[in-house]
């Protein structure tokens, strides 16, 4: 691939990654949303990030299969106690990667 | 660009970037290692420097590279970049209550910052009160330049770094559970988030593709509403 396509490809991918950004912020804070749709974004934040997380901890990829005791599983253990005890998000990534880290070389 | 918006009171500045340095710290690992799988796949300092500038998506820049160096075709890669960001969709809805009436231009420059991260920790702020949009906006270019500095070493020290150094791999995912912790805010959000992590797990398995998040957090979400709605219409109809 040369430079010139390499760099169309890159605005494209920022232009698809850009505008579901930008246009929900553009378009609803402008006016008032109704009340259920209101509450339904307030339980968006920690629907996404459970989602994000959960096939990490629980699955393989190629091809994909519920795994259970997988070491990101275990590591997660300590990480969320951390994150309950401390709320800081710097020392519960820390307490996370070298828990991960500890247990891949003992595995 | 308007001179409004750089004339930022240093007091704003400030407080937006105290806020952004755990996301730095912890966006440079993994900012590292994508440069160094970047490297692997024969992407140029600049090339990295780019993709991280105009795409600045962490996730689905190590989907790209990946796509890359096997060779997809750009419509796949396009396609697939669009797939796993379309989840923002959904951050910028739920920030979009703590902007009212603010200017184009103001958001135009936010929304470029909007990452899974920054929503999280803008967000919380935002729910504590007390949080500036300008803290907000700095805190989504501080993460930014840390994405695309480190991004861009990663390419040029990606031989000296052994991979999984350091749990280096765990980073986002430590990230997000922390992030979570944060979002439990009572009951609802805790049986919202585990019914988020089964359906995106069954989701995952059956489904192609990156619909998972999507998916589960549409579903779970409405989940959450409806029951909140039955316990509320309890509590007034005993």
């Amino acid at each position: 691939m040369n430079n010139r396509d390499f760099l169309l490809l890159m605005l494209a991918m920022g232009a698809v990654t850009y505008l579901p950004r930008a246009l929900p912020l553009v378009l609803f804070s402008r006016r008032t949303l109704p009340g259920w749709f209101a509450e339904w974004l307030e339980l968006i934040p920690v629907a996404i990030l459970s989602a994000l997380i959960a096939p990490t901890l629980f699955s393989q990829p190629t091809p994909r299969l519920f795994v259970l005791g997988k070491v990101e599983l275990l590591a997660a253990l300590p990480t969320l106690f951390c994150a309950l005890k401390t709320r800081s998000l710097a020392g519960t990534v820390i307490t996370g990667m070298l828990c991960y880290w500890g247990l891949t070389l003992v595995m | 660009m308007p001179e409004s918006i750089y004339k930022i009171n240093k007091r704003f500045v400030q407080a937006g970037l105290a806020a952004a340095w755990p996301i730095c710290l912890g966006y440079f690992p993994i900012g590292l290692s994508l440069g160094v799988m970047a490297q692997k796949a024969g992407l140029a300092p600049w090339q990295m420097g780019a993709m991280s500038l105009l795409v600045f998506a962490g996730g689905s820049q190590f989907i790209a590279v990946a796509m890359l160096a096997a060779g997809a075709s750009a419509v796949a890669i396009i396609s697939t970049v669009f797939m796993v960001n379309l989840r923002h969709l959904l951050m910028s809805s739920a920030l979009a209550v703590h902007f009212p009436g603010v200017s184009r231009r103001f958001l135009t420059l936010f929304a470029y910052g909007l990452t899974d991260e920054s929503f999280a920790v803008n967000l919380t702020r935002f729910n504590q009160g007390g949080w500036d949009r300008r803290s907000a906006l700095t805190l989504n270019h501080a993460a930014n330049a840390t994405w695309v500095f480190s991004s861009i070493i990663g390419v040029y020290v990606g031989q000296l770094v052994p991979p999984g150094a350091v749990g280096v791999d765990y980073a986002l995912t430590g990230m997000f559970i922390c992030l979570l912790v944060f979002q439990l805010r009572g009951p609802i959000f805790t049986v919202t988030a585990l019914m988020a992590a089964a359906c995106s797990l069954l989701a995952y398995l059956w489904l192609p593709g990156n619909a998972y998040v999507i998916v589960a957090a549409c579903l779970s979400a409405t989940a959450g509403l409806i029951l909140k709605r039955i316990l509320r219409s309890r509590e007034r109809h005993p």
